[in-house]
């Protein structure tokens, strides 16, 4: 059914149809109005047989679905940025037991400095961890990959992390189609689970592993996300038969048979980049662009098939590696070894600076026009790093960093309209 | 593709209005986006949220910067920022009040605007007198639909009665449809007139 919802809303509503017995969560910007409808939601008693458990911290959040997963209980919980940070331990423990818990991450920046705006840093931090990772580049793939998400969590017996933009996402009201309830009974099978702790056939989860045996348990864990490489695209392929929409999958390709130059992104940019690409493709520039829908199992393969015929990559991150560079860009490179095409890196976005069109369109001429700097940064104020620099250099007691830039910035805006 | 602006004050329900108008535009069979400014929300300070209506499948996420129209629900905003920046030569302007631009000032910041493009609605006095509270934000979207003919009135209609219920959706209802006679009339008219 067609409706026009609130991102956070239409993901309640399809974790609502995925008939979850445990939802824990603590509330976090931009995360927040997803646990709060879900909550809604289990009270109005439309969650079926469902515990909505309010707890003290992500920690506990985490620790909680854990728990509830390992007692064989389909499991939800959701967080963002320091949240994601707080349950990190818990993360890595929810993976390496192999609970197929489900979680939203409403992607947004890491501070300090504070910031609640969106960027990809919170999820790639985790990115090692062993959970599967998921981005949605829309509110309707938000809500299929959810469905998908518990599919692909249970079948391999391993978490699932939806990673969708806080904010430009959560917070925007669009068109989505809701599936009904019977045709998500259909696709999701009540939750099997591989492993569970039960009194009458008692056993431990979570047993200490010497030098003897964790090499082989942790490359275990590495073969479940390759077998993850098959089961998402299946899942995929599943979902498109019952409900005849083209959502998940491993990767989605735009305008790139012909393409010179490949630009590779994820998430919910993916948008402007193809309104951008539209408009370069009527003045002629071969270009297209590459989605990555699954950052985790990284498919190394599937983007060889589509990069392959490219005279080069351009990389469109919102996440940075401090003092190295890009983070997808460095999986890509990884993917395109030997292949002698060059791999552009481009930070965008970060802490929520707007991408925009016109600086796509400057961005991707200059790529194809091979006038591009490896490691670039999308509409940075140089002359604002350069002002600082100088001031550091100047006198040993600068001052803090982000507080200076805010200063020199109101500054600037306050002498521009005293100017006019 | 018709995107909208919208300028006002944190407690004016800036971001629900642009929601509403999202709403308003699938009950017509458009494609609709709404998205707020995504700061962080405190009483009175300035709020900016955005609406995109296309026949087509929306795919761009940016800020917009070049609008087709701007809705501006609180005129003392016109002292501390520029709230039309970027709007499209031929645009529309639809501002709450009762005053004249020439008498809000900004007479020469509009002058690539058609006259009939720009209307000012008291719409906080409609408020008050159809709902009680001073939240202008509903019946500015009956202005909007009389200015810019991208919705119906019956769609802002329904728009609200999705959104709220009771006694506030009636309210709205009646302060939308009180502010859409108002725009629909050639000359600039506060609610006394309305």
């Amino acid at each position: 059914m067609l409706k026009q919802l609130e991102g956070s809303h239409a993901v309640a509503e399809a974790i609502a149809l995925c008939r979850p017995e445990v939802i824990c969560a603590y509330p976090i910007s931009p995360q927040t109005h997803i646990v709060e409808h879900c909550g809604e939601l289990v009270r109005e008693g439309r969650v079926g047989n469902c515990e909505f458990i309010n707890v003290e911290s992500e920690f506990a959040a985490l620790s909680v679905a854990i728990g509830a997963s390992a007692a064989g209980a389909r499991s939800y919980t959701a967080t963002a940025s320091q949240g994601l940070l707080f349950m990190a331990e818990a993360v890595y423990n929810a993976a390496g037991l192999g609970l197929p818990i489900v979680m939203t991450v409403a992607n947004r920046a890491i501070g300090a400095p504070i910031n609640i705006w969106n960027d990809h840093t919170d999820s790639m931090s985790m990115r090692d961890a062993g959970w599967i990772q998921l981005f949605a580049e829309t509110n309707q793939e938000a809500l299929d990959l959810h469905i998908q998400a518990f599919k692909i969590a249970e079948r391999l017996s391993c978490p699932v992390m939806v990673c969708m933009d806080g904010f430009i996402l959560t917070h925007a009201y669009e068109r989505v189609d809701m599936p009904d309830q019977e045709t998500v009974n259909k696709f999701l099978p009540p939750f099997a689970p591989r492993q569970v702790l039960d009194p009458a056939n008692p056993y431990s989860i979570g047993a200490m592993v010497g030098p003897e045996a964790f090499m082989e348990v942790r490359y275990l864990a590495h073969d479940k996300q390759i077998q993850a490489l098959e089961v998402i695209p299946e899942v995929a392929a599943e979902f498109k038969e019952l409900f005849g929409r083209d959502s998940g999958g491993l990767l989605h390709g735009y305008q790139v048979e012909d393409a010179e130059t490949v630009v590779v992104t994820l998430g919910s940019v993916a948008g402007t980049v193809k309104d951008t690409v539209d408009q370069l493709r009527e003045n002629g520039t071969k270009i297209g662009v590459v989605t990555i829908g699954s950052f985790r199992p990284f498919p190394l393969q599937a983007l060889r098939d589509q990069l392959s015929k490219a005279k080069r990559i351009v990389v469109l991150e919102k996440s940075f590696a401090v003092g190295f560079g890009g983070v997808v860009a460095n999986n890509i490179m990884m993917a395109m070894q030997g292949s002698g095409i060059h791999v552009h890196t481009v930070v965008a976005g970060l802490g929520g600076r707007p991408i925009t069109m016109p600086s796509l369109t400057k961005l991707f001429e200059t790529a194809h026009a091979d006038k591009l700097e490896d490691l670039h940064f999308l509409d940075l104020r140089h002359d604002v790093v350069d002002a600082e620099l100088a001031r550091q250099h100047a006198q040993i007691g600068a001052g803090p960093i982000a507080e200076n830039i805010l200063k020199s910035l109101y500054r600037d805006e306050t002498n521009a309209a005293n100017a006019s | 593709m018709f995107q909208v602006r919208l300028h006002g004050r944190g407690g004016q329900g800036v971001v629900t209005a642009a929601e509403l108008l999202s709403i308003a535009g699938f009950t017509q069979g458009k494609h609709a986006q709404a998205f707020p400014s995504f700061g962080s929300e405190r009483t009175g300070a300035p709020v900016v949220s955005f609406c995109r209506l296309d026949e087509k499948e929306i795919r761009l996420r940016e800020p917009i910067l070049e609008p087709d129209c701007v809705i501006v629900q609180d005129p003392t905003l016109f002292h501390a920022i520029d709230v039309f920046q970027g709007l499209k030569p031929g645009g529309y302007v639809l501002i709450n009040s009762g005053k004249s631009i020439q008498e809000l000032g900004v007479a020469d910041q509009l002058k690539n605007v058609p006259e009939d493009h720009i209307r000012g609605v008291n719409a906080t006095e409609l408020a008050i007198r159809h709902v009680g509270r001073p939240v202008p934000n509903a019946a500015l979207l009956g202005g909007f639909a009389a200015i810019s003919g991208q919705i119906t009135l019956e769609a802002v209609e329904k728009a609200i009665a999705t959104k709220f219920g009771g006694r506030i959706a009636a309210g709205n209802i009646e302060a939308a449809r009180a502010a859409h006679a108002a725009a629909l009339s050639k000359e600039t008219v506060d609610a006394e007139t309305a």
